[in-house]
């Protein structure tokens, strides 16, 4: 694997294996010195384009723990803000021959993009609606060492499901890894023709949920009211909010953050034993350490700098 | 005269050998065609070259009526760094066409007299071929007062468009059928209800949904047509519906014809060619508007043109900088060029697997212009020669042949393409000739 663009591409053998190394990484997070020197002296460069608090945290301490530099770049004060283009932002970037490029973007296809033009291993970080595949590979990771396997399991995704990104990973994770995959919410919050990404899709939240093993809700934005998605946030509660009469005891209850409480999630089932919620954000460095060094712990440097002046081993 | 070209001398050759094929003269045989001061001197076998003629051996090849084009963006004025009137015009010679119609989305837009007469002076400077113009239909192309169509009319206008942008007000476009009736001139409508498109990026349906990507659903174009249709109905007003894109429109524009509105209707290349699976890859030059649309849509616009449902073919040709279009896929402009590629991609895609008879693309291809007053271009002697020589079974590749459009945001630019124009003349002029193409003197 070259880059981690999205999960579409993916086989379930290659999720596979960066879900065995992220078990792998598990028991170094148990350990009092956290860190590996599997990428000492790589670079890896963190561009987020948008606000992002757990993703870029755990990229960086994925990154760190691995014993790699890095160098984290945000829209906001940088050359970015002065209207440089992204291709001349990746090539100035690419400049310092790092290692991987990880990019969050609001716009779908940037991580493609990226990747064309830097010689760097690129992670997608998130691009825009389209996808967010680590998010994606963690909740994979969370779920497997809940439930062993998602084979035969039932997920149902609920909420904003056109405008999430994560619902778009997570569906087409799921079923490569054997899931049944339901995505529900408003008709006006399910894209037409979704079912293409071999989903079922339904609208009435009480009439099947009950046959779920698993309730992955998403985060429901504010202004989806002001543009008419849906009529107030008040009537997207009474009919698509997780709370205690809605979650069995048997469900297991996830969340990608940051939660809207008493929107789309009741207080009640975030601090309930069947959230997996901080589960999900732990598993979120493992799976990334797994990602980073999935792409570069076998790779080769992609090619050294010209004129870069490297250390001559001297002889013993 | 409402076509401007740059001062060119008339040719006087003789393209010897070629298979003629003029579906309205009745040509489709192997013929001489003896080009004298610019006019079609003679049609025969066996001409013997006249002193002073050139001799263009074109044995194998194939010579068509020139096309024209009734919708391209030349960029004139204000985005030079686009395209031009020269690079513009190059491109539609090399693609064949002997006549192009300039829309007038520019900056400023071409919305007064004054700009459109700087427009046509510039191109009886510059252009490679005639090119007419279409006025705004509303001032700044902003949907809300109507632009001095009358004057507009006597300035050169061949019609009025607001195009890259529908006229949204029902009202608006009422006044300007109203108006049509004092000053003529079609009225060219982009169709688009902005409600339904808002911030849409590509066609609405199982590939938008995958990329999370805003869709456009067919119905923000085929509910507009309906609505316009029956503006012009009640008005008996004249419009031109610009690149039809989805099924839903197709029948819009047949119950249409059928109610005896007074409408024509063109469809591009790439929305005969490509669907809404070719934009998986996020290639901008795919990003275009009307989007590329389903399976479905696509086949109903080769029916429709087929059956005559849809009138012509129109590139719009819509060039993009570089820097513009190598941006994510949200942040590109919409547009790309067609000029170059147009008979290449209906002669590699549609004509080769027998989906479309070589007869009816070279026939809508030379239609476009009529419906904006322009003459058909005609193989007949005494006419003036307009023609366009192509090699039929020419293999070629845009993005390595280049392009003669300032820009390179082709939506054909990867594929393989068959039928490539060896050699223009439009309006008694030769505008181009492809370099590796062997001429000989007589």
């Amino acid at each position: 694997m070259r880059h981690l663009l999205s999960i579409e591409p993916l086989t379930r053998e290659e999720i596979e294996r960066i879900l065995d190394r992220a078990d792998s990484f598990a028991e170094v997070s148990g350990r009092e010195i956290k860190k590996v020197p599997a990428l000492r002296g790589r670079t890896v460069v963190n561009l987020f384009y948008e606000a992002s608090t757990r993703t870029s945290s755990s990229f960086e301490l994925a990154a760190k723990r691995l014993s790699a530099d890095v160098v984290s770049v945000r829209s906001a004060g940088s050359s970015v803000d002065k209207g440089e283009s992204l291709k001349d932002t990746v090539q100035t970037l690419s400049a310092y021959d790092p290692a991987a490029i990880v990019i969050r973007s609001p716009h779908v296809g940037a991580a493609d993009l990226v990747a064309r033009w830097s010689p760097a291993a690129v992670v997608n970080a998130g691009d825009g609606k389209h996808e967010h595949p680590t998010q994606a590979l963690l909740d994979v990771y969370t779920l497997r060492r809940r439930l062993g396997s998602l084979e035969g399991r039932s997920i149902w995704i609920v909420g904003d499901v056109a405008h999430s990104r994560v619902a778009r990973s997570n569906v087409l994770a799921f079923r490569k890894l054997g899931a049944d995959v339901t995505v529900c919410g408003p008709p006006t919050l399910i894209p037409r023709e979704f079912e293409a990404l071999g989903c079922k899709v339904a609208y009435d939240l009480d009439a099947g949920l009950s046959g779920a093993d698993v309730v992955y809700a998403l985060r429901m934005q504010r202004e989806r009211m002001t543009e008419a998605f849906v009529p107030s946030l008040r009537e997207y509660a009474a009919r698509y909010q997780i709370d205690a009469r809605r979650l069995h005891p048997r469900q297991l209850l996830m969340h990608p953050g940051p939660i809207n409480r008493g929107v789309e999630l009741a207080a009640e089932v975030i601090d309930s034993p069947q959230a997996a919620i901080v589960a999900q954000v732990q598993a979120g460095v493992v799976v990334r350490m797994a990602v980073l060094y999935e792409l570069l712990a076998n790779a080769p440097q992609p090619f050294p700098m010209p004129n870069a002046q490297r250390p001559t081993p001297q002889p013993a | 005269m409402t076509l401007s070209r740059m001062p060119t001398p008339p040719a006087s050759v003789l393209i010897a050998g070629a298979h003629v094929l003029d579906p309205r003269a009745g040509h489709d045989e192997i013929l001489d065609v003896l080009v004298r001061d610019g006019e079609v001197a003679e049609l025969g076998k066996d001409i013997a070259p006249p002193a002073g003629v050139e001799l263009v051996d074109a044995a194998g090849a194939h010579l068509f009526p020139a096309f024209v084009d009734p919708h391209v963006h030349l960029r004139v004025p204000g985005q030079e760094h686009k395209e031009d009137l020269e690079t513009g015009t190059r491109a539609a010679a090399a693609g064949g066409f002997c006549a192009v119609i300039g829309m007038p989305n520019t900056s400023p837009p071409i919305d007064s007299a004054s700009v459109l007469r700087s427009v046509r002076e510039l191109a009886e400077a510059h252009a490679r071929v005639p090119v007419g113009f279409l006025a705004a239909a509303t001032v700044g192309q902003r949907g809300e007062s109507l632009t001095e169509m009358a004057e507009l009319r006597d300035a050169g206008a061949l019609g009025f468009t607001d195009d890259g942008l529908p006229i949204a007000s029902a009202n608006v476009l009422r006044r300007a059928l109203q108006y049509q009736r004092l000053c003529g001139g079609v009225v060219a409508l982009h169709e688009e209800d902005p409600t339904l498109s808002g911030d849409g990026m590509m066609h609405e349906g199982s590939v938008s949904a995958l990329l999370g990507l805003a869709g456009i659903p067919s119905i923000s174009e085929s509910t507009m047509i309906a609505r316009d249709a029956a503006i012009a109905a009640y008005e008996e007003g004249r419009v031109h519906v610009q690149h039809l894109s989805a099924a839903e429109s197709v029948q819009a524009v047949a119950a249409a014809k059928a109610a005896g509105v007074r409408v024509t209707a063109e469809v591009t290349p790439h929305h005969l060619v490509l669907t809404h699976e070719d934009v998986r890859t996020l290639d901008t030059a795919l990003k275009f508007n009307p989007p590329a649309r389903a399976e479905r849509d696509r086949t109903a616009l080769v029916d429709a043109l087929r059956d005559g449902t849809i009138d012509c073919v129109a590139t719009d040709h819509a060039p993009h900088a570089p820097h513009e279009k190598e941006v994510p896929f949200e942040e590109a402009p919409m547009g790309t060029t067609g000029l170059e590629t147009a008979f290449a991609a209906l002669n590699t895609f549609l004509v080769e697997p027998g989906v479309l008879t070589l007869d009816l693309v070279v026939e809508r291809m030379t239609a476009g212009g009529a419906h904006f007053g322009l003459p058909e271009p005609r193989i007949a002697v005494g006419a003036p020669a307009n023609l366009a020589l192509v090699g039929l079974d020419r293999a070629w590749q845009p993005i390595e042949a280049g392009y003669e459009s300032r820009s390179e945001n082709c939506c054909f630019h990867e594929r393989e393409l068959r039928g490539r124009v060896l050699m223009t003349v439009a309006a008694g002029a030769i505008a181009y000739r492809e370099r590796s193409f062997a001429l000989s003197a007589a």
